[in-house]
């Protein structure tokens, strides 16, 4: 009813602020905030880095078999080097190993339907069942239909056109979509190549050199009114750029 | 067991912009208010520092900052005759969560609607007849004018210090501004930010062309800016990583850099965060709120009571939040009954890059809302005649990002990955300059919210279920406003353009905005809206809903100036009207 | 904030009536102002709480080079706070640094500052934490390293370095100046910190207010030497600073951010003026000596500079006052010894928000980011760049402020955060 609301109301404008204004401690476990805020010396919610090391995820010759692959999506020419190089497969690798691999920030409630393509992924598998059970597929498919050869053993044209295919939906694998798994690979492979290093792929940020992106910067004022220039500049990383350290004296 | 809590004056639900503007002015008129937030605490330098703010990996392919549809999501189909399934994981919106909200991820493209807009169906009936309204267009008027909410803008405005140029001075257009724009009372806050060469370019093709081109009005800083509260806000450094991100040195607008400083300091506001509001209860008669139950990360649930109660969690949410409380009647879309989830809307939008040779442009020097427009289109500010549709968008060229992966433009015809590609995108990445369309969407009887029968959220509840779909009315809009940005592209003299236009059926799966509306329409009478004019629940006096649920229909424009401006509408007759006098506000 | 609540009010009233003791418990409105002023001055709440829900009531670990030291309870309980100390028995605890069973107390309880206060000011803020609700804490016992443990060891430390003595005012300055200076060296002890200590813990006289390090955090130069000192900085400059937590060359960070939360913002701007004018007027400390950067580490700091610091700090260190401090002349950066400049590119640092100045606005952490050599390189580029002259910095140094962070995140903590505190210090 009215009055409770009006008489607190009453209370608190009445009286200097604060003074009645209070509210019971509550009993709650939701984390509470008032008064200042939150911060700590040290805090930060810095990035998840690819650890080094061996592969976590992929089987050697999974491992071959991307590398075939990210090789023809993005090749090494005369531009420079291609997602092999850049370390595409191990960047895939961590990132099927961790919570995008395992689907973990996505809704995998049944029931599952294969529905519009307008209602977007609706496959029960996680990206990193996906990737293994797709794999598995297309050396079958290429075994079957290339002379009993693996991926790994065609040339690249051949290869092209396993990849053109599976694009299209042409190919039909078993147990997996086609088109779901190349759409993931291709971005997956994309990413190997464009993300920043700290994710194992970009290696000595080779996919910033190639188009000129500067990488992680946070200031471009300096540059705002030079309309039509080529700017050059040296793209920097998370975790920096060969000219942060001291040279050798 | 839930946990009874001591009541408190006014709970809201949610903490994003409506959340952080209430609780300022509601804790300012002296009442106790608590604030609960489903998300974490989340602020500058420890969640988007300029150390590691910049990873486009983290927070726009792995969602960082976004809601997680493992916990909350919906179900969509385009049509009711199909069976909706589960949005997996996040594409065409990109809903927040934590402190902040979206508006720590938002691009600040701070817009007021036009005077027209607020009167759509009257208008449009007016210049163009009633036959250039379908029978299944649902649009309808809104209960406020432009004028009566101008005062609200103009406080938006200037909490945030948006930078811009005004086109209307209380009637007196001036150059360089946007001349469509409703009349405002003063100019914004901080001057427009300084262009970057593609936006320029597109400004000066759009003057050859005679349109009537104006630095867009952006929440990014121009200047260091000290707002009325009291909070200081840095100059913006043109990162290029500021839509979908965090902006790591306190230079866009958000809760976090114009609001939470002051609030938190209040000895009668209390924020509680990891904490999911899952009902709104009410007493035995069901016209009044008595509060919330919510649950914490451990899996306590809590009663807290309430004198008022305010959904801020997003029109999503909100929407969810009434069907699931049993508040209002659902909409139904084949009997055309009721009222919670009707009049869904959205944004449609498309794009026209241009391909130079012979510029270059640094794409990576940018911000969300770095760009020139032009209005020319927007509304009703052209004449329709003939055209098959009504409403309309601005055209603009943005310059908000290099991102290589999101960005990477290539021409028309190119193979999507190999030799071809790569040399594509070497070739084009720094000679490329987009105009890009966001056209309105009009309301209509099969767009709607309502539960899903089958799929469950976290918590076990039904999940809200989508159905919507572009219209004839959209399509044929749309092409028309990117025809004009193709004009527009040409007239920039590039080597070639592409024309990315709409095809076919909306899609939940490619980024499009996040620009949600209806579901919670405002309106002057109960049987087809579900809040009065300001925006207090028909059915329940001492319930309020924020948020673009109360546009009765989506304009030609991003959405949160109009949600800050009513926001700032609905705390002043809380504040003014309903504390001296609970009960509905308005007699229906 | 003060709340004279009812049940301070029903004691007061209780001991009258009891006791019949006038004097100390008289409700004298004004003596209770004057009192609070003065413990707002001193700071009081600072050490001596550890739970905000309970000020005063002591506790709080003080980390000295000798041990930890636990405060005193001075709410008013009379078993465990000085409810039962009499008038004398305060007096003599600020005056002289003994208590009420004349034991000697450790002068991290500033008595050396507060013997220069008047018996009025002094009875003054008994009368004010009198009038607080009684609280019952016994705090932890000391550990001290031996033979510190003895207190009747400091008899000794007193003989060398105490000079008990009220303030006497000097006739040839300004009645502002001598507000400023018994407020700076009494109640507002900030040499305390702010003055170098010998290795007894004992102020090095001879360089009064020439900057010390205390719980790893660097107190600056209060003298009027230009790169370290308040040369740079007006009187209103040093107000506004006191007042608001921050102005258009420095923000509060750390320690000084507690200060500027806890007591100087509850100044008058009367007391921060006088204090302002002390402190111009105190001589400029000799210019330091420094050694020239290297190249290398001045080219590899340009570099992290501007991809990592410059955003904030512009690429020409001027910053944006009031929001992140100018880099170019601040003396902070360029104090000669670099533990602050460190910790806060180490851990971040959080400005002191104020009414005024609510903005809370912090730097991130770059311990995680850079390494030792990076940071020593960024941090001897700031200090020498944009007419900036002071030391490099070594890769070591780095190292070790690196190892005393890790190590104290790693001790277990019972340091309190006193009350409405906006800045944490780590933990």
């Amino acid at each position: 009813m009215p009055l409770a609301l009006n008489r607190r109301h009453l209370l608190s404008t009445g009286v200097a602020a604060g003074a009645a204004a209070v509210i019971n401690p509550p009993i709650s476990q939701g984390h509470e905030v008032s008064g200042t805020v939150p911060w700590s010396a040290g805090d930060a919610n810095t990035p998840d880095f690819a650890r080094s090391g061996d592969y976590q995820f992929l089987t050697a010759a999974e491992v071959a078999f991307l590398d075939a692959a990210v090789a023809r999506l993005i090749p090494a020419d005369d531009l420079g080097p291609g997602a092999k190089e850049a370390g595409a497969t191990f960047f895939i690798d961590r990132q099927l190993a961790g919570p995008y691999g395992q689907a973990a920030h996505w809704y995998m409630q049944g029931p599952w339907a294969s529905g519009e393509k307008t209602q977007g992924y609706q496959s029960r598998m996680t990206p990193a069942e996906l990737y293994r059970a797709a794999i598995k597929a297309v050396d079958e498919h290429c075994r079957s239909t290339l002379g009993g050869r693996e991926f790994t053993a065609l040339s690249p044209d051949e290869q092209d056109k396993v990849l053109s295919g599976l694009e299209k939906g042409e190919i039909r694998l078993a147990n997996t979509d086609a088109q779901t798994f190349f759409d993931a690979l291709l971005q997956n492979t994309i990413e190997g190549y464009f993300s920043d290093p700290i994710y194992g792929g970009n290696r000595d940020m080779v996919g910033w050199k190639l188009i000129g992106f500067p990488g992680a910067r946070y200031d471009y004022r300096d540059y705002v009114g030079r309309h039509n220039e080529k700017l050059a500049l040296e793209p920097v990383g998370i975790t920096g750029r060969p000219g942060w350290n001291p040279a050798k004296s | 067991m839930a946990k009874k809590l001591p009541p408190v004056d006014v709970v809201l639900v949610g903490f994003g912009w409506t959340g952080a503007i209430l609780g300022q002015e509601l804790t300012d008129a002296g009442l106790n208010v608590v604030a609960i937030e489903r998300g974490g605490w989340r602020d500058t330098p420890t969640d988007f520092a300029v150390t590691f703010a910049q990873d486009e990996l983290r927070y726009y392919y792995r969602h960082a900052l976004f809601q997680e549809p493992v916990r909350e999501t919906l179900t969509f189909r385009n049509s009711p005759d199909q069976t909706a399934l589960p949005m997996r994981r996040l594409g065409s919106f990109l809903p927040g969560t934590g402190v902040g909200g979206a508006g720590i991820h938002w691009n600040g493209q701070t817009w007021r609607f036009l005077p027209s807009d607020f009167a759509a169906r009257r208008h449009n009936t007016e210049r163009y007849g009633a036959q250039a309204i379908p029978e299944t267009m649902t649009i309808q008027d809104w209960p406020v004018s432009y004028d009566e909410l101008e005062p609200y803008y103009d406080r938006f405005e200037y909490l945030c210090g948006i930078s811009g140029k005004a086109g209307n001075l209380n009637g007196q257009i001036v150059e360089g501004g946007n001349p469509f724009e409703g009349a405002r009372r003063r100019d914004y806050p901080n001057p427009p930010m300084k262009m970057v060469y593609g936006p320029t370019l597109f400004g000066a093709a759009a003057k050859e062309l005679g349109y009537h081109p104006f630095p867009a009005p952006s929440a990014n800083m121009s200047r260091a800016y000290t707002n009325p509260l009291g909070v200081t806000l840095a100059p913006c450094t043109y990162c290029g990583f500021c839509e979908k991100y965090g902006c790591g040195n306190y230079s866009k607008s958000s809760p976090q850099t114009t609001v939470i400083p002051v609030l938190l300091r209040k000895d009668n506001f209390e924020l509680r965060t990891n904490s999911e509001v899952l009902l709104v209860n009410r007493d035995p008669s069901g016209k009044r709120a008595t509060g919330v139950t919510y649950v914490d990360i451990q899996g306590q649930e809590y009663e807290q009571p309430a004198e008022i109660v305010i959904l801020c969690a997003y029109i999503l949410h909100n929407v969810h939040l009434l069907l699931i409380s049993g508040i209002g009647t659902p909409y139904d879309a084949r009997s055309g009954e009721g009222t919670v989830g009707r009049n869904y809307a959205y944004q449609i939008v498309s794009g026209v890059n241009a391909f130079f040779d012979d510029k270059l442009f640094n794409p990576f020097i940018g911000a969300g809302a770095l760009g020139i427009a032009i209005d020319d289109f927007n509304g009703d500010n052209f004449d329709h005649a003939g055209k098959g549709f009504i409403g309309g968008g601005y055209l603009a060229c943005w310059n908000t990002n290099g991102r290589p992966i999101e960005n990477s433009p290539i021409p028309e015809n190119t193979p999507k990955w190999g030799a071809k590609w790569k040399s594509a995108v070497a070739k084009n990445y720094l000679r490329t300059a987009s105009v890009s369309t966001h056209g309105a969407v009009m309301s209509h009887r099969n767009n709607y919210l309502d539960l899903d029968p089958t799929y469950r959220n976290a918590y076990g509840q039904p999940l809200l279920r989508m159905t919507f779909d572009y219209t004839d009315n959209e399509m044929k809009m749309s092409e028309f406003l990117t025809e004009r940005a193709a004009d527009l592209a040409r007239a920039m003299k590039p080597r070639e353009i592409k024309i990315n236009g709409r095809k076919g059926h909306y899609s939940i799966v490619p980024y499009q905005t996040t620009h949600n509306t209806g579901g919670t329409v405002m309106g002057d009478n109960p049987r087809d809206s579900v809040i009065n004019r300001y925006l207090q629940s028909w059915d329940v006096p001492n319930l309020f809903v924020m948020g673009a649920g109360a546009f009765p229909q989506n304009p030609g424009y991003n959405p949160t100036g109009t949600v800050g401006a009513l926001t700032y509408w609905a705390a002043e007759a809380i504040r003014s009207q309903y504390l001296k006098n609970p009960g509905p506000l308005v007699q229906a | 904030m003060r709340r004279l609540t009812r049940t301070s009010i029903t004691t007061l009233a209780a001991m009258v009536l009891l006791t019949g003791v006038s004097g100390a418990t008289d409700f004298d409105y004004a003596k209770l102002e004057k009192g609070r002023a003065l413990v707002n001055a001193g700071d009081c709440v600072a050490c001596h709480t550890q739970d905000k829900a309970k000020p005063f009531a002591g506790g709080r670990a003080i980390p000295t080079p000798f041990g930890t030291i636990y405060s005193a309870n001075i709410s008013p309980d009379r078993d465990t706070g000085i409810g039962a100390w009499t008038a004398d028995d305060f007096y003599r605890a600020m005056h002289e640094g003994v208590g009420p069973h004349g034991e000697r107390l450790y002068p991290a309880f500033p008595y050396p500052y507060f013997t220069r206060m008047s018996r009025d000011d002094v009875e003054a803020v008994r009368a004010y934490l009198m009038s607080l609700d009684p609280v019952s804490n016994t705090p932890p016992p000391n550990e001290l390293i031996w033979p510190l443990n003895i207190r009747t060891f400091m008899a000794g430390w007193n003989m060398l370095f105490f000079n008990k003595g009220t303030y006497q005012p000097d006739p040839n300055k300004s009645a502002e100046w001598n507000r400023g200076a018994y407020l700076a060296e009494g109640p507002g002890h900030c040499g305390a910190c702010h003055t170098p200590k010998n290795i007894f813990g004992a102020d090095k006289a001879s360089k009064a207010l020439q900057g010390g390090v205390i719980q790893d955090w660097t107190a600056p130069n209060l003298t009027a030497q230009t790169s370290e000192g308040l040369g740079g900085w007006s009187e209103a400059d040093i107000a506004e600073y006191l007042k608001t937590g921050r102005n258009r060359l420095s923000g509060a960070t750390g320690l000084m951010a507690e200060v500027v939360v806890n007591s100087t913002s509850k100044m008058s701007d009367a007391d921060l003026k006088a204090i302002a004018v002390y402190l111009k007027d105190v001589g400029p400390s000799s210019a330091p000596s420094v050694s020239a950067p290297a190249q290398n580490f001045m080219q590899a700091g340009e570099a992290v500079y501007r991809d990592s610091c410059a955003a904030c700090h512009q690429g020409n260190g001027t910053g944006v006052p009031h929001m992140f401090p100018p880099l170019q002349g601040n003396a902070m950066v360029q104090q000669a010894d670099p533990t602050t400049v460190l910790r806060i590119i180490l851990e971040g640092a959080k400005t002191a928000a104020t009414a005024q100045r609510p903005t809370t606005s912090a730097m991130p952490a770059y311990g995680w980011k850079l390494d030792d050599q990076q940071i020593a390189a960024v941090a001897t580029y700031v200090r020498n760049s944009w007419g900036n002259k002071a030391g490099p910095v070594a890769s070591d140094t780095v190292s070790r402020m690196r190892g005393a962070i890790n190590a104290r995140k790693a001790a277990p903590q019972t340091v309190g955060t006193g009350a409405r505190v906006d800045a944490q210090q780590s933990h």
